[in-house]
């Protein structure tokens, strides 16, 4: 198609997605978006058929978490946009560049309760980064090329384009126009700082060479900038420990010798004690979140703070920063390596040998444990995510559901790659594991990809399985069975004196293996040790349908060390009471 | 349950807490914009106290004054969430002392309490005209700082019927 060419909303719409080199579009037509459905058939984009739109959801951000590139969904008006709600949310809080795009009514029904009418750039305008109702057919390549800027650069997230039926559908007249495509874009309120401020970055690189207890506080924003390699070279250099938050489990190996692990809530006591007795934090890509610092007013009283981040609003959002710079953690972190070396770095820096002995010395004391199960009893958690991890390739990625599996699994998954574990931190999204590892799976199709789940989380979006199936997906699922919302367990155990209300679920309401049989995946039930790693090394070898297996897990486990919400950090409980 | 007196004097330690804040913010003019404006707002409850918003000098830029009652510290994290608005291109802060500040206010007030006289008077000491009237109400519009117009309608007293104001517009002052 060449310009001025007369076209119509529709065709233009596929054509500037072609143009934005979107490879796949995970959706489900329905009445508004149908007139975009015919064009997709003549079109080389891939189009995923889900079987829920929260499905299409997570699958764009699964894809988006593995590839860096931005998740496309497609999907109708009213319910449609309603359940991809969630998905955006999340993308949102975590920071997934997504771009979603939904049916509308006809322009003339807006606002008159039309059928599958909501006002979706309304319900969705706190939770996505920008969104657009399409008011004329000539701007949808303006649009679609505005929304893809955005979605990716600056501090990535979720922008949504709402496009009424009338202008992408060739028999009215409403959606003729002639194509063209935009050379550039024209946002005068949208221009994120890629660079740090010189003189912030002297006084951050003054603040780390005098630093004797430094931590490189390390979130998700490092993964999003792809910034492993001179987070690397950042530690490495000065010889700095890192703690990998939840959203950035892998951006330094966990087997690296400075790397202390996860901080936070269910964190290790090395990497929260660390931040806590520190004298100066390295934020990188971080925000202080809740379920890192604990109590704030407690959280690393004696630290000084560098925060960078792409996003200014995150800076005093929570603790005000010594240091504040603003950019992106893969440049800012490059400049801070000149800036130290001009500083005369390494040789300059304050010896943190006895910082680096004490560390070590809490990791031999205090390190991750459970006890292994009694012959006869149900598996441990621990012990299935640590033959699981053992027993795939180094570079295969993982994504979990929220709970006491998503805990266990960041805690006992030995990540050696950066961009493998993809999980829902913010938003915390039950339900999250299959769709994003499916999404992955599409985007990576050369890795090997995990989903661990818990039996709570796989019922509320299972049904992806048979998109999955269909599509010759072939992603595996371990479900971590205790029969029970078990993080919410936990905490009805701990602090509700151990009323269980309304946590129970049953191990085989629904028989899982059946159920995945019935989806086209290859069903497997685990309930004794020495079977889990012979039905693990089956599902590596399977690759043409996915795989489910139904792990039978001791429900009395909770997840440890824990903080408890509300607390401070230094009141780390390390494990459970003897019993 | 504490004693009455007690909630008067400890809302009144709120009051004096905060403090109206002007925000002139540039924004494209596009649909849906204000709704995400305000919204920032709303999402914390913080209460929009008034608003102005009209197209600038040019057509695709309007301009937002809002005075909102907020502590300082919130206010600079709903700044900055206002300015990752794509659609927010310059947010500044006017503290009163260094603005201009204008408003314009259109009232109705009942003859009889004051006097049609006095009323007259009154309102060419605030540079006021007079719109409409009738035998026992006029409509007056005034234009002038918010502090003259609360001191206008303070004089007016329980004479005013109806009452109409646009909320503050400002730009930073030129001459120090």
């Amino acid at each position: 198609m060449t310009t001025n060419t007369p076209t119509n909303g529709g065709a233009a719409l596929i054509r500037a997605l072609e143009l934005e080199g979107v490879d796949v579009i995970f959706g489900l037509p329905g009445g508004a978006i149908l007139p975009v459905y015919d064009p997709i058939i003549d079109s080389p984009i891939r189009h995923i058929l889900v079987r829920h739109e929260q499905g299409a959801g997570h699958m764009a951000e699964g894809y988006a978490h593995a590839t860096g590139r931005p998740g496309v969904a497609m999907v109708t008006s009213g319910p449609a946009a309603t359940n991809i709600v969630t998905p955006l949310a999340d993308a949102y809080m975590d920071s997934v560049p997504m771009v979603v795009i939904t049916g509308q009514v006809g322009s003339a029904g807006i606002g008159l309760d039309a059928f599958q009418e909501v006002d979706t750039v309304g319900i969705t305008r706190s939770i996505t980064k920008h969104n657009e109702l399409v008011t004329r057919a000539e701007d949808i390549p303006r649009i679609v090329r505005e929304a893809f800027h955005i979605a990716t650069t600056g501090r990535p997230g979720p922008v949504l384009i709402d496009i009424p039926k009338d202008m992408v559908d060739p028999n009215h007249p409403n959606s003729k126009m002639n194509w063209y495509w935009p050379e550039s874009v024209d946002l005068p309120g949208y221009s994120p700082r890629l660079e740090g401020d010189p003189a912030a970055i002297e006084a951050a690189a003054r603040l780390i060479l005098a630093a004797e207890r430094p931590v490189l506080y390390v979130g998700g924003g490092i993964l999003k900038a792809r910034a492993a390699e001179p987070l690397r070279a950042l530690a490495e250099m000065l010889e700095i420990p890192v703690v990998t938050t939840l959203m950035a489990r892998g951006a330094i190996p966990d087997d690296h010798p400075l790397c202390l692990g996860m901080p936070g809530m269910h964190g290790n006591y090395t990497a929260v004690t660390a931040m806590q007795e520190s004298d100066l934090l390295i934020a990188l890509g971080a925000r202080f979140d809740d379920r890192v610092t604990g109590k704030v007013s407690t959280f690393a009283p004696e630290a000084k703070i560098i925060h960078v981040d792409i996003d200014p609003a995150e800076h005093g959002k929570v603790r005000r920063p010594d240091v504040a710079i603003v950019g992106d953690c893969r440049l800012v972190i490059e400049e801070l390596l000149v800036a130290l070396r001009t500083l005369g770095a390494p040789d300059a820096g304050a010896d943190l040998r006895p910082w680096r002995s004490t560390l070590s010395g809490w990791q031999e004391k205090y390190p991750l444990a459970y006890e292994q199960s009694e012959v006869g009893d149900l598996l441990k958690p621990q012990y299935v995510l640590e033959m699981l991890s053992g027993s795939v390739p180094e570079d295969c990625i993982v994504a979990s559901g929220v709970g006491q599996h998503q805990m266990w699994t960041s805690q006992y998954w030995k990540f050696t790659h950066p961009y493998t574990w993809i999980n829902s931190g913010g938003l915390g999204t039950m339900g999250f594991s299959v769709p994003a590892a499916i999404g992955a799976k599409v985007g990576r199709p050369d890795r090997m990809v995990w989903a661990v789940d818990g039996d709570g989380c796989f019922q509320m979006t299972a049904q992806e399985l048979v998109t999955a199936a269909a599509e010759r997906i072939p992603v595996k699922i371990a479900i971590l069975n205790n029969a029970y919302l078990g993080m919410v367990r936990q905490w009805q155990e701990m602090f509700y004196e151990e009323r269980y209300s309304e946590v129970y679920l049953s191990p085989d309401l629904p028989d899982y293996k059946m159920w995945a049989e019935a989806m086209g995946c290859v069903g497997m039930r685990v309930e004794s040790p020495e079977d889990v790693l012979p039905a693990i090394e089956r599902a590596n070898e399977i690759d043409d349908r996915p795989v489910v297996i139904d792990f039978r897990t001791d429900s009395r486990e909770k997840v440890f060390p824990m903080v408890p919400a509300g607390a401070s950090n230094s009141d780390i409980v390390v494990g459970p009471e003897p019993r | 349950m504490s004693a009455p007196g007690a909630e008067i004097a400890s809302a009144g330690e709120a009051a004096l807490d905060v403090r109206h804040h002007i925000l002139s913010v540039l924004v494209e003019n596009k649909p849906g914009v204000l709704a995400r404006v305000a919204g920032l707002f709303a999402r914390r409850g913080f209460n929009i106290f008034s608003l102005a918003v009209a197209p600038t000098d040019d057509p695709r830029l309007s301009r937002i004054t809002i005075v909102v009652d907020v502590r300082s510290t919130p206010l600079e994290q709903v700044t900055k969430q206002l300015d990752k608005l794509i659609n927010v291109v310059q947010i500044d802060e006017l503290a009163p002392d260094s603005a201009v500040e204008r408003e314009l206010m259109i009232v109705t007030v009942t003859v009889d309490a004051v006097g049609r006289a006095d009323l007259l008077a009154l309102t060419a000491e605030y540079s006021g005209v007079v719109l409409d009237e009738a035998a026992d109400r006029i409509t007056v519009s005034l234009g002038g700082t918010p502090e003259a117009l609360d001191a206008f309608t303070a004089r007016m007293g329980s004479a005013v019927v109806a009452y109409q104001r646009t909320g503050r517009i400002a730009l930073p002052r030129i001459a120090h």
